[in-house]
């Protein structure tokens, strides 16, 4: 089996999000850039299944749409232990761009298992997965919180409101994965970062696409009204506050 | 022409968030002069069909296909697809929950429609039709202009409210076309936590952090809970000791929730953390640390000791629910 798990390059979660231009530019001024966390997982738990199943898992790919500035990104899912990477050169505008050119992608290969996160940190979009999952005509499963292969079957635990389902499936199929999917992102070792090096990355070129959707201006959320402090020994004070003025108990 | 909303229900009873939908389709359908149709997906009873009504459905598509009583992605995209080209809708909303970010992308490719996730309002403008969604996890918005003819919004939780605009509506059976070949997934299990209030479904959620110093102390916490009729979380460092389970875990890479209410006992405000609660209407921050960033996310705070100030905040509400 071959697996793909697709990464997004997004700011540190820590960021301090800023704009430029008028507010319709990213400032990516001193930013740190990541593996989007929920692709990060997906790749841990790509590599642990490839671990625990040496034979039936031969390979290991990792794609991301994004300009040569996202190769560190690359590089890093590369030294986490992805065993290739490749990169399609594009500016992605939305996620129906991105979805697209995965297909592209995809359709030139044959993947077994193909990994998105839920959604990225960055435009929140959570539709990358499902989108590339029509465009190609695969079942797909969402919110996907554990994975393990049985025989030439998938078995996946999918977070539903107040519990989990338990699903089987064939291959191929687009796995959406969320939280607990592995338990920590795995850190890459200097053994991993050298080898990385020297591992390929392969520069793709786009195909063309029109834009359903334009992200024309940002804009910052309201800032809150400061906090009301409350005396540590009047909590009666807090529960009136929350019953007369907030109205909310 | 026509709105069409995806009218979830969860064992038979339509979620709270559904009939939000319906009351912001509802005010949408004002503004394009057009009306409201709903798709329900499952075994739903009159009764509980007739309630979209009440909140401005003219029309409900019921669809009582056994072979979709559970979630398949893509058999659910094809008979919302299906319903919309029948109901000439020009737009589909969905709400911005896991099954809606399962679907909602699937139909957007199926029907060449621009897709608009995690809104959080009205549009601002209907010609170009341009509407504004969380981005950066709420750190930010962002102004989307959807170009195509027909257009899918998914909705945040608890950004527009429910409303009610009586009308009757009109149920309707709808069968849509779906072989068995087409039907992917096999549901083997399911396992649901019962007798528990949903954290996503939630008014009211009570969560403890690191200041909680323990899992033995949540005690207070799950009281306050039950008392309020509330649902229980907690912060990522919880989750990850294994003191509470990764379903309570509420922040960027966790659930994002936007109750009425949320209490965040022992929580510093990371953050990450901050990005999954920000959205909520009323934030209450306990925490010994007079600096600590949750107190300027939160509307009012008491600067002490969680552990102290439970037992006294769980007495003087349990004395304002005696009165």
């Amino acid at each position: 089996m071959k697996i793909l798990v697709c990464i997004s390059n997004v700011p540190d979660t820590t960021t301090k999000i800023k704009f430029l231009n008028n507010n319709t530019t990213f400032d990516s001024a001193g930013v740190q850039w990541i593996i989007n966390p929920w692709d990060e997982l997906a790749l841990t738990r790509a590599i642990e299944l490839k671990e625990a199943h040496a034979g039936a898992v031969s390979e290991i790919t990792v794609v991301n749409v994004g300009l040569p500035t996202t190769e560190p990104t690359i590089r890093k899912a590369l030294a986490i232990g992805a065993d290739k990477a490749i990169r399609v050169n594009l500016d992605p505008k939305d996620a129906y761009t991105v979805a697209l050119q995965l297909s592209e992608i995809i359709k030139k290969d044959s993947f077994d298992i193909i990994l998105c996160g839920i959604e990225s940190s960055d435009y929140n979009g959570t539709s990358v997965g499902g989108m590339l999952s029509e465009l190609l005509d695969f079942p797909s499963v969402s919110a996907v919180s554990f994975i393990d292969i049985e025989g030439d079957q998938l078995k996946l635990k999918r977070e539903i409101d107040g519990g989990q389902e338990i699903i089987g499936i064939s291959t191929p199929f687009i796995g959406i994965v969320q939280k607990g999917i592995a338990k920590d992102a795995r850190i890459p070792n200097m053994r991993g970062i050298m080898m990385a090096k020297t591992k390929p990355l392969q520069v793709v070129e786009p195909v063309s696409a029109d834009l359903y959707t334009d992200f024309v201006s940002f804009d910052y959320p309201k800032a809150k009204a400061s906090c009301k402090k409350v005396d540590p020994d009047n909590v009666k004070e807090l529960v009136n506050l929350l019953h007369n003025e907030a109205k909310v108990i | 022409m026509s709105i069409l909303v995806f009218a979830e229900n969860w064992d038979g009873k339509f979620k709270k968030q559904t009939f939000e939908l319906i009351s912001y389709a509802h005010a949408l359908s004002k503004s394009m002069n057009t009306t409201v149709s709903a798709i329900s997906i499952g075994k739903v009873d009159d009764e509980e069909l007739n309630k979209l009504g009440t909140y401005g459905a003219s029309k409900v598509l019921n669809v009582t296909d056994c072979r979709l009583y559970t979630l398949d992605n893509k058999t659910f995209t094809m008979a919302i697809a299906q319903a919309a080209a029948k109901e000439n809708s020009k737009i589909i909303v969905f709400a911005q929950n896991n099954t809606g970010k399962a679907i909602a992308p699937r139909v957007s490719i199926r029907l060449k429609a621009g897709l608009a996730s995690g809104v959080i309002g009205l549009p601002t403008s209907y010609e170009p039709f341009t509407i504004v969604k969380k981005t950066y996890t709420s750190k930010a918005l962002a102004n989307v202009i959807v170009k195509s003819d027909v257009k899918i919004i998914t909705l945040s939780q608890n950004a527009y409210g429910i409303v009610e605009n009586p009308t009757t509506a009109n149920i309707e059976h709808f069968s849509p076309e779906i072989a068995d070949t087409d039907i992917k997934t096999t549901v083997i299990e399911v396992n649901k936590i019962t007798g528990k209030i949903l954290l996503n479904d939630a008014e009211i959620v009570v969560s403890g952090g690191r200041g909680m110093k323990g899992p033995e102390n949540w005690g207070g916490i799950e009281e306050l809970a039950q008392i309020l009729g509330a649902a229980t979380a907690c912060s990522r460092p919880v989750s990850d000791e294994g003191w509470r389970t990764h379903e309570e875990h509420t922040g960027q890479t966790g659930k994002i929730i936007a109750p009425n209410l949320y209490f965040a006992f022992g929580i510093s405000g990371a953050i990450q953390h901050l990005g999954g609660i920000s959205s909520s209407k009323c934030i209450v921050a306990v925490n010994k640390d007079p600096d600590a960033p949750i107190f300027e996310a939160a509307d009012y705070g008491i600067v002490g000791d969680a552990l102290k100030v439970i037992p006294e905040l769980i007495a003087a509400i349990k004395e304002l629910k005696a009165n």
